[in-house]
């Protein structure tokens, strides 16, 4: 039999959708710890972008804090944060998530505030806002489509990086490739490189749709970004 | 509850001279590794975006196909990517360059097609009205007019690369990756484990700074007009 025939004949079988082993106790624990490592990441990094944006300072900062996290490799870090009094398992993978998750966040949310247009600013201050009702009634609405873009960008990742960290005792789809690998069964890995690019593109469609429902007047600026993008470096995804 | 780790009682430093010294032949070949590795991904990255670019400013059509099954690719996290390539093409260096291959592509797209769209009109206009001819216009005029956007891409692409060439420890081919997974599951010897961390660092942070040297020397018009 070929590999492809394998793979669709592992997932298929009923023996390997039950227990602790099976695809949903694996799928929910994916996405369990995804979920938590995004929503700890939103607490921490949306307050300060938010601050900071409004204060208009610490742009470099910011800036240079996502770029060179890039550089870092999640795979050494993961790895470095296993073998720190930190240990391993899912409460460690949700220290390492979290902190993979942050610079996506801070960078589109605090661009996202700075960039307000400094003339809807001055008229919020003209009709007597404080600089408390500026950001939560003007600054942070305006920034919404931004935000959810970081959103988008940030849970892809955790769902990636999530992945690897079966190999440092972890939960998670991930386990089927490294329990695959382990094995040397090819059609077990290679079904649980199948189910993670499923989920990856699934929550990658579903936050895209957010962003787009959370972006007004949508198809006019379509239009204008289509435009701007062709005329603009694009700004790489981590 | 943290496991306690297996070495508390002997010492398990985070830097050793002693490791760097007596593995110096072993870092050099995972380093040499991963460099090669990178190289051979985005040169190959930027062989294929090249005509795929050229394709999608061609046809308007093709371009939304060739961006979104890029972006496709993009999303696929590089574990999953590997697991599946591991059962057709192996345990190999090929299945590492496959996927890292496939992840430049989005970038190196995006930034050729911006780059050729920065060209001005009228320049192109011009070196129509001289009689110049298509193709020399793509490689005498629009291309390297384009470079710096075009080298922009190849160095977020590289800085990427590098740091995900790690995870091709999983099919046996990771560079720097190796030793750090090694270390960990050699009694979790942290020495290994950053001193391969802060390399892969290191390297992406050379690499970075050497496309940007290279970028200056071909484009000694961009800094003349800047000052």
């Amino acid at each position: 039999m070929s590999i492809a025939a394998d793979t669709v004949a592992w997932l298929v079988d009923p023996a390997h959708w039950s227990g602790v082993d099976g695809v949903p106790h694996r799928l929910g624990e994916h996405v369990a710890v995804t979920g938590v490592s995004v929503a700890l990441a939103c607490l921490i990094a949306l307050p300060i972008a938010f601050l900071l944006g409004h204060l208009g300072r610490g742009g470099s900062v910011v800036v240079n804090l996502s770029n060179a996290s890039r550089a870092v490799p999640t795979f050494g870090l993961l790895i470095l944060l296993a073998v720190t009094p930190i240990g391993f398992g899912n409460r460690a993978a949700v220290v390492a998530l979290t902190l993979f998750a942050i610079p996506p966040l801070l960078t589109n949310a605090y661009i996202g505030v700075r960039d307000v247009d400094p003339e809807v600013r001055e008229a919020a201050r003209g009709m007597g806002m404080t600089g408390r009702q500026l950001l939560r009634r003007v600054e942070v609405p305006l920034a919404l489509p931004l935000v959810a873009a970081g959103l988008r960008t940030a849970s892809v990742q955790v769902v990636a990086t999530a992945t690897l960290a079966a190999y440092v005792g972890g939960g998670g789809l991930g386990r089927l490739i490294a329990d695959g690998f382990g094995r040397g069964d090819p059609a077990m890995t290679a079904a649980g490189g199948v189910l993670v690019a499923v989920l990856a593109l699934i929550v990658e469609l579903a936050l895209a749709l957010l962003q787009r429902r959370l972006t007004p007047g949508q198809d006019a600026r379509r239009k204008r970004a289509k435009r701007i993008s062709s005329a603009t470096v694009a700004a790489p995804q981590a | 509850m943290p496991l306690p780790l297996a070495v508390d009682e002997v010492p398990n430093p985070w830097l050793s001279w002693a490791y760097l010294h007596d593995n110096s032949d072993a870092i050099l070949a995972a380093t040499g590794q991963h460099v090669t590795l990178t190289v051979v991904s985005v040169a190959l990255g930027l062989l294929l975006s090249m005509p795929l670019a050229l394709l999608a400013r061609r046809f308007r059509r093709l371009e939304t196909a060739i961006l979104g099954i890029t972006g496709l690719i993009y999303t696929i996290p590089s574990l999953a990517l590997f697991a599946v390539l591991a059962p057709i093409t192996g345990l190999t260096a090929k299945t590492v360059v496959i996927g890292l291959t496939g992840y430049t592509l989005l970038v190196l797209v995006r930034n050729v097609l911006a780059g050729l769209a920065g060209v001005p009109a009228e320049v192109v206009e011009a070196a129509r009205g001289m009689g110049v001819g298509p193709a020399r216009l793509l490689l005498r005029v629009e291309l390297p007019l384009a470079l710096p956007v075009i080298l922009a891409g190849v160095r977020v692409a590289t800085v990427s690369t590098v740091a995900l060439v790690t995870v091709g420890a999983v099919v046996s081919n990771g560079g720097l990756g190796q030793l750090i997974f090694e270390g960990f599951n050699n009694n979790f010897y942290r020495a290994e484990i950053l001193t391969a961390t802060l390399l892969c660092v290191l390297l992406a942070a050379v690499a970075d700074l050497l496309l940007l040297g290279l970028e200056r020397l071909l484009t000694p018009w961009a800094r003349r007009s800047a000052l």
